[in-house]
């Protein structure tokens, strides 16, 4: 089922983008209201609960042995996951929304990869035979735009809190994931010209364009994604990436207090 | 495993629990945005979302009935909800529990009235312990009050099995690993019916008789914990005190018309 935002909506969204303003409120570059619940599942390694808007995910983390890859026989693994399952929005058709199930967890992924956020070498028990294979799993449960942002969040809030299960395989005592990095995305549409951080279900509906940038704590990028058929002005990314690195550190803020 | 006692010298199980005792059940309904209907339910460490959408239009189309409302029951686990990772897609148990799970439900739904469309029930198991087909179809049916097709009453489901040789009500994880029987039902308080009935294990006939009378008085108990639910979300108006139950326990199907 595809989406249908009526022709009225649209020019609405328009109208307010014109004057810097928004259908709930906010400001153009301005990003929504968010909370984080961590270790809301015991069987997971790790967990979180975000709650971005109305957008509502839950992330889990297993962390289980394994046999690394020939080509990297010191480091661990990691597994992105995501699934956009039909219970989260009318229009979710599990046939039409693997590709863009797909392409969200890489986008995640790359930026939790990039940002070099987990010591991979920490991970190796024993090199080319046995490394701790982090999976990584979003669910959606309630969506309302901008799980881009949300799945990064909630990753980076989960792998925080994670612990490593060696007790349970007879390899000593259980320790923290080793941590260096926290990656943080922000993700941008483009509608009639003008740039919005952290979309709506129905603006990315009506989006022609949108930018995902996922920055690190020292102000790096470490990973962006160009999406929908429309484009944007090199200026229009500079500005976005100038958001991005403050409302990044905001975020920081909120997954360390959390 | 035969040196595990899951009975102590005083009848307690390993949790605790009285051989009667059921594990806690929490149910809160309305938790989605998106979702027509929903419901979320904490029954011991089990952990599960359900959402319902519909009636709406049958996808596939030619799975759509003339007369009445079809019911596609999705049951599914989150990669996360088990101790070794569960590989994400519909594996052949998920299927089966999918499929007498909407079996149950198309039993309590008024189908008739929404003739040529789909009513779907999405159950995402988030953290499983062992019932979680019971604890799923009792949170579906909350969320199908919820979203506010019209039901012939809650549907209440509960397993009762066999450990050490005794008959005990709502086996938990270790218990459904090595227990000798589990019998999860699903009843009808309204017409004493059994929507959901499945059994493996050994049980005698008398035993069976016991297993059952047990399960299906946790189904009357869990009943109220669903209503309980649905008032919290749409509370009571004034003057409404009588909380809808006849003295012998049936919904009074009157409420609206004697104000």
């Amino acid at each position: 089922m595809k989406e249908i935002i009526p022709e009225l909506k649209i020019e609405h969204i328009k109208r307010l983008a014109a004057g810097g303003n928004r259908a709930d409120g906010r400001s153009l570059g301005q990003f929504r209201e968010m909370s984080i619940e961590r270790d809301v599942i015991g069987t997971a390694e790790g967990s979180a609960r975000v709650k971005l808007g109305k957008t509502d995910i839950l992330v889990g983390v297993k962390i289980e042995l394994g046999a690394p890859y020939p080509n990297h026989p010191d480091e661990g693994m990691l597994k992105t996951t995501l699934e956009l399952r039909q219970i989260a929005h009318h229009s979710f058709d599990p046939g039409q929304m693997k590709n863009r199930a797909i392409e969200l967890s890489r986008v995640v992924d790359r930026g939790v990869r990039e940002s070099r956020m987990i010591d991979m070498k920490k991970l190796c028990i024993e090199p080319g035979k046995k490394v701790w294979m982090v999976y990584l799993d979003i669910q959606v449960l309630d969506y309302d735009g901008n799980l881009f942002d949300a799945a990064t969040i909630g990753s980076i809030a989960t792998l925080t809190g994670a612990r490593v299960p060696a007790s349970a395989f007879g390899l000593g005592e259980d320790f923290p994931l080793p941590l260096s990095e926290m990656p943080i995305s922000t993700t941008f549409v483009k509608i009639d010209g003008h740039i919005m951080l952290d979309p709506t279900a129905t603006e990315e509906a009506v989006a022609d364009a949108r930018l995902t940038v996922t920055m690190d704590s020292q102000g790096n990028l470490r990973a962006m994604q160009k999406g929908l058929s429309g484009a944007f002005y090199y200026e229009e990314i500079t500005t976005a990436i100038e958001n991005s690195i403050k409302t990044g550190n905001s975020i920081r803020e909120i997954i360390r207090s959390g | 495993m035969e040196d595990i006692k899951l009975i102590d010298d005083e009848g307690k199980r390993k949790d605790g629990r009285a051989p009667d005792d059921l594990r806690d059940i929490r149910i809160k309904a309305g938790v989605l945005q998106n979702a027509d209907g929903s419901a979320y339910i904490e029954w011991g460490k089990n952990k599960i979302m359900v959402g319902v959408y519909g009636p709406r239009e049958v996808f596939p189309k030619h799975l759509q009935r003339p007369d009445r409302a079809i019911v596609q029951v999705n049951y599914s686990m989150s990669a996360f909800s088990v101790d070794q990772r569960k590989k994400p897609g519909q594996g052949r148990r998920e299927n089966e529990i999918s499929k007498i799970i909407s079996e149950a439900l198309e039993k309590i739904i008024i189908s008739n009235q929404f003739p040529r469309t789909s009513i779907d029930v999405f159950i995402e198991v988030l953290e499983a312990s062992a019932g979680t087909r019971c604890a799923g179809l009792t949170a579906a049916s909350v969320a199908l009050a919820d979203a506010g097709i019209p039901i012939i009453d809650l549907v209440p489901s509960c397993a009762a099995g066999k450990i050490d040789g005794q008959i005990v009500l709502d086996l938990d994880k270790i218990e459904d690993n090595i227990g000798e029987a589990d019998l999860p039902v699903g009843y009808v308080p309204k017409t004493g019916e059994v929507v959901l009935l499945q059994m493996d294990g050994h049980f005698t006939p008398e035993e069976f008789e016991k297993a059952f009378g047990m399960a299906k008085e946790a189904c009357l108990h869990i009943h109220k914990l669903q209503r309980e639910a649905l008032i919290a979300r749409y509370p009571l108006e004034a003057g409404d005190e009588n909380d809808g139950e006849n003295a012998d326990g049936n919904v009074d199907d009157n409420r609206g018309a004697s104000q």
